[in-house]
């Protein structure tokens, strides 16, 4: 399943914010949108997952969803966006209760996704007694136990310490090793887009427009290794010059407001 | 290879070294278990001894002993009971009534467009009126009977709750409704899993304040106008100059007003167990 934006332009009263943006995210490829702070990016996200319409333009869907998703779009939220009130198990649970599955068949989909993430011994346990890496993990359980076909990051990392980001940057680049799950992964952070992305999509500063789509060649399993590190700080830099001038206006800008 | 630096040892100096002045403390009161009860303790003793030693005259201020007398002929007589089934009566079916209105209003103006453009000026308008001043009109309009004591209660309940229910429905974080959205769960639901809960703390802290409001407005009604009841006892009491019934009565509002307040704690303990 292909996800497509569509010349989408978005405005908040008078503030534009989006400026014709388009590109398309192949089923199982991960594309990066990076940009200055407040060039759209969160928004772009939010229109293409469909919590948000946009002014003029559209997200569009093509081909059939994996058979077996329960939800194609899935977020997975900067702050978690957990129920407080509930378990591990219980907010891992809920985006299944009105899914119609049976209860022995959510109980398998809810102990899979609590394996694959690390989570078991954590089901009973409530968020507030886990740190941010690990909500960060029942966040990606959760997201995981409906069977995405495009997981939407908001970024995911950023609320996170850098150690915790490193271990959790790792389970990314295994969950999207095989290529079942495509992703949009929004992200400030240039060393997380060259890490995990096939992709990555430029946005200028506000109104944000595309100012390039650059393409990562090397596969993620290369980009783990030592000798690879070269290319990836040389691809980061890259990056950082495209997008440099832009941040600097658009703190300027920010700071003006 | 990582360099480890050798330990470092106090530098020698002619100026002798001066611990750094601490400077952050205070701003965190802490909570004392028996300090409260000490000083209760103490007042009463004080009280006491000034009743038991003439140095009050008890027909302003009876002594403590003389209010537990009274409360224990007052349980013994039945006449406790009788007075405070009365009150719970009016209290419990007003407050419930007021309640299951308040909520249902604050959910439809926390959801609804519609019902909060409507519902925000209604209580803004009448939400500031003294509830016992309508007293006089609920009696014109239901009679003398037990409504217009019932309705006073629930009309008070009615509005600290609305707007504690909107409040909180309002406090609800964003981000996890759109998180239930973006799961594609039905409206139903959302309100059920995610702002009826996340709802609870300010609907509980409502309930405190609609307990104390109900207990306010039903000792007010009882006094303009019941036989039976707390209030209408300590009204009684007092044109009689019976000033130890009379507080007898006060002590047993203190006690029920304690009471309530220690359900609501345990409801409190029960239900946001997760805070």
């Amino acid at each position: 399943m292909d996800l497509i934006a569509d010349h989408i332009s978005h405005r908040f009263g008078t503030l534009e914010v989006l400026d014709d943006v388009s590109f398309q995210v192949a089923a199982g490829e991960v594309v990066a949108i990076v940009g200055p702070s407040g060039c759209g990016k969160s928004t772009l996200l939010s229109i293409l997952g469909g919590l948000l319409r946009p002014t003029e333009g559209r997200a569009e869907l093509r081909g059939a969803p994996p058979a077996g998703s329960l939800n194609p779009l899935t977020f997975v939220f900067q702050d978690f966006a957990l129920l407080p009130w509930n378990t591990v198990e219980e907010n891992v649970a809920f985006p299944l209760l009105h899914t119609g599955l049976s209860a022995g068949e959510r109980n398998a989909v809810i102990d899979d996704a609590l394996r694959r993430t690390g989570l078991t011994d954590f089901r009973a346990t409530y968020p507030k007694q886990l740190s941010g890496g690990m909500r960060q993990r029942v966040g990606i359980a959760r997201a995981l136990a409906v069977r995405p076909a495009i997981l939407l990051m908001d970024e995911p990392l950023s609320a996170l310490d850098s150690q915790t980001r490193e271990l959790l940057m790792e389970d990314f680049v295994r969950l999207l090793a095989d290529g079942a799950m495509g992703a949009v992964y929004v992200t400030h952070n240039l060393e997380e887009a060259v890490r995990l992305a096939d992709r990555i999509v430029v946005l200028s500063r506000r109104p944000g427009r595309i100012q390039e789509i650059v393409t990562v060649t090397m596969t993620r399993a290369e980009r783990g290794a030592a000798d690879a590190r070269g290319k990836l700080a040389s691809l980061q830099g890259d990056l950082w010059s495209l997008i440099r001038k832009e941040a600097i206006d658009a703190e300027r800008e920010v700071q003006h407001a | 290879m990582l360099d480890r630096a050798a330990p470092e040892t106090k530098q020698q100096s002619a100026e002798t070294p001066r611990p750094v002045a601490f400077r952050g403390g205070g701003f965190m009161p802490a909570g004392s278990r028996y300090a409260g009860w000490i000083v209760l303790a103490l007042v009463i003793a004080v009280w006491q001894l000034a009743g038991s030693t003439g140095w009050v005259n008890p027909l302003f201020l009876p002594a403590p002993s003389a209010i537990a007398v009274a409360i224990y002929r007052l349980a013994m007589s039945g006449a406790l009971w009788q007075h405070l089934s009365w009150s719970i009566m009016r209290i419990g079916t007003g407050w419930i009534i007021g309640t299951a209105a308040g909520i249902i209003v604050g959910f439809a103006i926390g959801l609804s467009t519609m019902a909060r453009g409507v519902g925000i000026t209604f209580i803004s308008a009448l939400f500031p009126i003294p509830k016992i001043a309508l007293l006089p009109l609920l009696i014109l309009w239901l009679g003398i009977g037990e409504e217009p004591k019932i309705a006073t209660i629930a009309l008070g309940v009615f509005f600290s709750t609305a707007i504690s229910v909107y409040s909180g429905v309002d406090a609800v974080p964003r981000n996890l409704i759109r998180m239930a959205q973006s799961f594609n769960v039905p409206f139903h639901a959302i309100v059920r899993r995610v702002i009826w809960p996340g709802a609870l703390p300010s609907i509980l802290s409502g309930f405190r304040i609609t307990a104390s409001v109900a207990l306010l407005l039903v000792v007010s009604a009882e006094m303009i106008g019941a036989q039976y009841g707390i209030g209408a006892f300590v009204l009684q009491a007092g044109n009689l100059m019976q000033t130890d019934q009379l507080l007898a009565g006060v002590v047993i509002l203190s006690l029920f007003g304690l009471a309530v307040g220690r359900l609501i704690n345990l409801l409190e303990v029960r239900l946001l167990h997760w805070r």
